[in-house]
């Protein structure tokens, strides 16, 4: 029992980010509407980066700028940072892409789910 | 119906306050937390404030399709033009340093990285706003 | 509610989700200041960019000056997003 109060209290916020990762899972998979995925894919993602950047903190850590002169103290990780940076508008970028197909799909077939789509490819 | 004023006046209080605040984090991104990605963003915000409560065709008179690509353009070719001018100056791509020391001034690093900043807010704020007006302007030019 | 939950993907999202739990076992601890990943290059940035730059915001240095070529690819990363949504948009007009 203590061990798993000292798991619990040492790596609380990887059980987290897993639980919303699997929130995130289920909307992509299990949803029928096609917007309802994309959304799902979005929990899933910012899931992801706080997973990452859980990588960087220090204990008893301050955020990496430089404070003025003379105030010393221990900085965090500054390279998971940049590394998400990056992918928070990658991200951004395959959603917008993502939402102009759904549209597209809407405006052609007049269908906005996947069993509905299913049926238009049937009959092709 | 008597709501549409109220949203109005503060919608037009408040965008050019978020424009200012926008541009704040773009400067400052050297010396505090910001930089271009966040106040690009937070630029386009603006613009999306104001297609909310004015409608399109304001929004559309004022930001033609061909200025938004010409902006959008514009910034990566104002970063792409600063790693090339360090190739001018006998240095690597994007070595700001070979600028330094050969014009001999000091703390020239900084002004590049600033100027790098501004590039990449101004791309990012254009195809913000390029993609929001081509969800809602397909949606008005379809007659059904 | 009950009524429209997909049972399979349900088993299957909470199998996943308790190997994962299970796996986390193995990881350091949050905030370990001898994990992995903060050991290699982190104190080198945090100790050159005063010396190499002389700005205060050590993620602008790294993102701008040390590892500016990804950022250049990042930008353009962005443009074809906006490129993309323009040509996805166009299709019924003016063909």
């Amino acid at each position: 029992m203590e061990n798993l109060l000292a798991f619990i209290a040492t790596r609380y916020i990887y059980i987290m980010t897993i639980i919303l990762m699997m929130i995130g899972l289920y909307a992509l998979i299990a949803k029928k509407n096609l917007v309802k995925k994309v959304i799902g894919l979005n929990i899933f993602q910012t899931a992801i980066f706080l997973f990452y950047i859980s990588f960087s903190d220090v204990d008893g850590g301050t955020a990496p700028i430089f404070l003025p002169d003379g105030v010393s103290a221990t900085y965090v990780n500054p390279i998971p940072h940049v590394l998400i940076l990056t992918a928070i508008v990658v991200g951004l970028a395959i959603t917008a892409v993502a939402l102009a197909i759904v549209v597209g799909i809407y405006e052609e077939y007049q269908v906005t789910g996947e069993d509905g789509l299913q049926e238009v490819m049937k009959r092709q | 119906m008597r709501e549409n004023v109220v949203i109005r006046t503060v919608c037009r209080l408040f965008v050019p306050f978020i424009q200012l605040f926008a541009l704040y984090v773009i400067v400052h991104g050297a010396s505090g937390p910001g930089g271009g990605f966040q106040g690009g963003v937070i630029f386009a915000t603006s613009f999306i404030l104001l297609l909310i409560a004015f409608g399109l065709p304001c929004v559309r008179g004022r930001f033609g399709r061909s200025w938004i690509r010409a902006y959008a353009a514009c910034g990566i070719i104002i970063f792409a033009g600063v790693g090339l001018t360090c190739i001018l100056f006998s240095g690597n791509f994007l070595e700001y340093a070979a600028i330094e020391t050969a014009l001999g001034i000091p703390h020239l690093q900084t002004l590049m990285i600033d100027i790098v900043e501004a590039g990449i807010g101004i791309t990012v704020m254009a195809v913000m706003t390029s993609i929001i007006l081509d969800f809602v302007g397909k949606e008005e030019e379809e007659p059904l | 509610m009950f009524r429209r939950l997909n049972r399979s993907a349900l088993v299957a999202v909470i199998f996943i989700g308790i190997i994962l739990i299970w796996a986390a076992e193995d990881m350091p601890a949050y905030g370990d200041p001898k994990a992995p990943a903060n050991e290699y290059a982190a104190q080198m940035y945090i100790d050159r960019t005063p010396g190499d730059i002389g700005i205060d915001n050590i993620v602008t240095a790294i993102l701008a000056s040390y590892r500016g070529f990804d950022t250049l690819g990042e930008v353009v990363v962005i443009l074809t997003a906006g490129i993309s949504v323009l040509l996805l948009m166009r299709r019924g007009e003016g063909q």
